[in-house]
């Protein structure tokens, strides 16, 4: 066993039970906010000192110590750190439980980051279902009547779906006989096509998929998200959007890739399926978020497209018989640009809502002339979503929709394609309504400076993201590169 | 001659930009004045180009290359050929008449300056672009100052023509980018110029040519524009702010044109295969464009539809593949350009001084408002082809080189369809001018101002160039003619 490997984990962990400590010992609610930054910058570090050349396996298999968890480590990290930033003004009108929060925050960014260290399908669902319950906490954090409600739903919707992922794992491992990917890969191989063991394999990867779309909100299991996001605390939303889903695909595409690449047939048969799925996933989501009023719906709908968008990256990986990594490498950059697009996007929320006291979009009418700075980032996000040049969110999209259309997917392409046209419509009124109407009211608004680093970070890291992203591919290689084969 | 020049005429407004928005609290003066020093700078460096430029070589010149984004082999590459070069002066012409039109903005100066540059800037870009990754990113951004200037600071229906602008364009956009990225997928490469001169050199057949072509050119197709995805246009043309109207009619479609020329030479075979269905568009333009222009009542509308009919021409052009009719293409594209902008120019003045945009309740403003007329007058010259105008010059060379082309059958057929247009433009021209500038002398306008000094002086600038390229044709074709038989010669016959 050789555990020390898990040293940023831990590291965390022991963090979230000093938060609370914390919280116990000391009058000064800022104590809490420091010990729990402090504790994110000391497992960034550990994570960065871990880098090596080769991966290594961790508690005989379990988890694995390679690129691509360090790389999915310092984004989780590098989210919860924002998130927390972000929080501030909230936390700061919570009359208790500033501990508790803050220990949530961090036990759900250590399950994700567990989540894509994870090569057993033991250590998979543990890891999904430790993040998974610190966001049914999360979410009705507030304990008002909204955030109470869209709590019980994600924990009902989410509890029927570990259900069926667990349902999928076991019969993975009925007709593999092992749990750990690697051996999955070689069981899977010598599976001869269309025995039943061929067919109770696919049923099984079905019923996996299944579960796993709750987790990114793709279709079929998309709609408890607007819900949800609309009644969680908008930071909490904001954390939901990107550390869950990511971690999503994160596992998704170390299953996907370890254990079921070979044979062929097999790859074609669920990268098509992906693609199919996606091409609805973000037909819909751009569809219904066209009439949404309240914007935290709206970006629901949006991200819900997103992961349509992403998906398109899952199914070249099975469509394409190329052996390089730059699909599994657009994967991650467009994973990291649609990261700082929602942390813009909702930094800027999060502090608007705050002032005006309303989610709705007819609420940020004139937002450009009560404060420049908000409107600014609020655009370059959304900008960033649509996938407009010079943004983050251009280069992302070009480069996943190159990849498909190298392994074949043009009609994908084209649908996606058209589908970013729709959803410049929502995205523009969005901004037309900050810049274009009348405000709704002259005071300013303004807010305490940590929520605005966080944005002010994360649009630097959109815009320079979209004009040399060569800085970046660098890192998303390597981070593909070293993924266990 | 790695110079980088290129790079400085396309950043420089984006200096512009960054002075303006950061230094607080500076005057709507000096603001003007600091957008006027950037444009002007950008000129002369064009104009410097200009001259520099090698006439008797065939090929990319000014060319810069620096590595972008290794993963998707897109390059930083800059560069212009006889084709690109008149349409840069000509764009960095328009951003300082821009301007000077705008001298008299008041609302939101400081941002009206700052998304003008941005425009300006962007369009270099487009003409400047070698690689078709850089070439889209620039083609994209233009969209978000064009959405602005209509929205915020133009007239009518300003938010609905704002509108549909953006969503034309990101539809044939969407279109274009699928193009490029099976583009790049069939060939390895995104150099434009490469692309020309490997041909369609198809590494891994993902696709065929022809379904590539028109993925692309259905974003040039919206933008120059073809009929019937011409709808959008006297909307944007009309609503917009003088200095929106005159880069929009000036410089901003002509990317449309310029984008087909270039396909041509990526798809020789595939652009000779459908090229009668291009004339037939073409010919469909230029009659079905001037007859509604006949029948437009409101001023800018009308020189808008112009636009459309004369756009046909260029399609014309382009398609009938020869070397002349090429070169016709390229100098309708700078003469419209220059003829548009003067018109748009002096509506404006007219409209801003007279509160009137209705043709019918117009009449006699030559009395009144003599050098606007005047200028009007002669632009309207140029606009139906009148010898010695830029206008006869390039629409001569367009029919002249299209009728004898070798390269599409049946091509004389179109040609002899596409003359109407000429008659239609005699037409309206002389028609609106008879309705607004003469007849009996209205009362209404008798306290009118007429254009004042600087008005009169941008609009004399104008008059000089078009007179000039008129008179003296081959001081731009002999620029271009060398690139136009380039393209040629990928057609192989």
């Amino acid at each position: 066993m050789n555990l020390d490997l898990l040293r940023p984990e831990i590291c965390l962990a022991i963090t979230a039970v000093a938060a609370i400590v914390t919280d116990l010992l000391f009058k000064r609610k800022g104590a809490v906010t420091i010990v729990s930054l402090t504790g994110i910058g000391v497992s960034v570090v550990l994570a960065l000192s871990l880098m090596g050349k080769n991966s290594r396996a961790i508690g005989n298999g379990l988890f694995a110590l390679d690129n691509y968890a360090i790389f999915f480590a310092s984004l989780f990290l590098g989210l919860a750190f924002l998130v927390i930033l972000a929080s501030a003004d909230y936390v700061s009108r919570m009359r208790d439980f500033h501990g508790e929060f803050h220990a949530l925050i961090l036990t759900a960014a250590l399950g994700a980051m567990l989540t894509a260290a994870a090569t057993d399908m033991i250590s998979i669902l543990l890891s999904v279902e430790l993040t998974a319950v610190s966001f049914y906490a999360l979410v009705g954090f507030l304990k008002d009547g909204k955030a109470s409600e869209s709590s019980l739903k994600y924990l009902l919707l989410g509890a029927v779906n570990s259900a069926v992922l667990l349902y999928g794992l076991a019969m993975v491992f009925g007709f593999s006989g092992s749990t750990r990917l690697a051996e999955i890969a070689q069981a899977v191989s010598n599976i001869p096509a269309g025995t039943a063991g061929s067919a109770g394999l696919i049923f099984g990867l079905v019923l996996v998929g299944t579960g796993f779309s709750f987790k990114i909100a793709s279709v079929p299991f998309h709609m408890w998200a607007p819900d949800v996001y609309e009644g969680a605390p908008t930071p909490i939303t904001l954390y939901l959007s990107t550390a869950s889903k990511i971690a999503g695909f994160a596992v998704l595409l170390r299953f996907l890739l370890t254990g079921f690449i070979q044979p062929t047939a097999l790859s074609q048969n669920w990268g098509m399926a992906l693609a199919v799925i996606s091409a609805l996933t973000m037909t819909l989501g751009n569809l219904l978020a066209i009439p949404q009023a309240n914007i935290k719906r709206l970006l629901a709908y949006s991200s819900i497209a997103q992961s349509g968008y992403m998906l398109i990256a899952l199914a070249s990986l099975g469509m394409t018989a190329a052996a390089d990594n730059t699909i599994q490498s657009s994967l991650l950059f467009y994973i990291l640009a649609f990261a700082l697009a929602e942390i813009a996007v909702f930094a800027a929320v999060i502090i608007t809502s705050h002032r005006i006291n309303s989610d709705l979009i007819e609420g940020y009418a004139g937002l450009a002339k009560r404060s420049p700075l908000l409107a600014v980032a609020l655009t370059i996000g959304l900008l960033s979503l649509m996938g407009l040049p010079p943004m983050a969110g251009f280069i992302a999209k070009f480069y996943v929709f190159s990849q498909a259309a190298r392994s074949g997917l043009v009609w994908l392409v084209i649908i996606a394609v058209i589908n970013s046209v729709i959803s410049a419509y929502y995205y523009l009124r969005i901004v037309k309504t900050m810049w274009m109407d009348a405000p709704a009211g002259d005071e300013s608004v303004s807010s305490s400076p940590a929520p605005k680093l966080s944005l002010i970070i994360a649009c630097i890291g959109i815009v320079v993201l979209g004009i040399v992203p060569a800085l970046i591919t660098r890192a998303t290689e390597f981070g593909s590169r070293l993924l266990l084969p | 001659m790695n110079s980088n020049l290129l790079s400085i005429i396309i950043f420089l407004p984006l200096v512009g930009v960054l002075a303006i928005a950061l230094i607080p609290r500076i005057s709507s003066k000096a603001l003007k004045y600091l957008s006027l020093i950037a444009t002007l700078s950008v000129l002369v460096l064009t104009l410097f180009l200009l001259f520099r430029f090698d006439r008797g070589a065939n090929g990319i010149q000014f060319e810069e290359v620096y590595s972008w984004i290794p993963a998707i082999n897109a390059h930083y590459h800059l560069g212009v050929d006889g084709i690109s070069l008149p349409m840069v002066v000509l764009t960095a012409f328009l951003g300082l008449v821009a301007v000077l039109i705008s001298w008299k903005v008041e609302n939101r100066t400081r941002e009206f300056f700052i998304w003008l540059l941005v425009l300006e800037s962007s369009i270099l870009g487009v003409f400047s672009s070698l690689d078709l990754l850089l070439f889209f990113v620039f083609w994209e951004i233009e969209v978000i100052p064009m959405y602005f200037l209509i929205s915020i600071w133009g007239s009518g229906r300003k938010q609905y023509s704002a509108t549909k602008y953006v969503i034309y364009t990101l539809a044939g956009s969407a279109f274009m980018l699928a193009g490029i990225v099976s583009l790049y997928y069939a060939t390895g490469s995104l150099d434009m110029a490469a692309l020309a001169n490997n041909g369609y050199a198809v590494s891994q057949s993902i696709l065929p040519a022809a379904p590539i072509f028109f993925l692309l050119l259905a974003g040039f197709a919206v933008k120059l524009p073809v009929v019937p995805l011409h709808t959008w246009l006297p909307d944007a043309h009309t609503d917009a702010p003088t200095a929106a109207s005159v880069f929009l009619a000036g410089a901003l479609i002509k990317m449309g044109g310029y984008g087909m020329i270039r396909l041509v030479s990526i798809f020789p075979p595939v652009a000779q295969q459908y090229a009668p269905i291009m004339l037939g568009l073409a010919v469909i333009g230029v009659v079905y464009g001037g007859a509604i222009t006949l029948r437009q009542t409101d001023l800018k509308r009308l020189i808008a539809y112009s636009s459309v009919s004369h756009m046909g021409f260029v399609l014309l052009g382009i398609f009938a593949l020869s070397q002349t009719s090429l070169v016709g293409a390229s100098l309708q594209m700078v003469s419209h350009g220059l003829i548009t902008g003067l018109l748009f120019a002096v509506a404006g003045i007219i409209m801003h001084n007279t509160h009137e945009r209705d043709i019918s309740k117009m009449g006699g403003l030559a009395r009144q408002m003599p050098a606007a007329s005047t200028f009007f007058i002669l632009g309207g010259l140029g606009a139906l082809g009148l010898p010695a105008t830029s206008g006869f010059a390039a629409e001569f060379t367009t029919f002249l080189g299209s009728f004898t082309s070798t390269e599409v059958s049946g091509v004389k057929i179109f040609v002899l369809v596409a003359l109407l247009g000429v008659l239609l433009a005699a037409a309206y021209i002389l028609w609106l001018i008879q309705r607004v500038f003469f007849g009996p002398v209205l009362p209404v306008f008798n306290e009118t101002k007429d254009a004042d000094k600087l008005q009169k002086f941008y609009c004399g600038i104008f008059i000089v160039l078009i007179f000039f390229i008129g008179i003296y044709p081959s001081s731009l074709t002999s620029i271009i003619q060398n690139s136009a038989a380039g393209v040629i010669k990928l057609l192989g016959g």
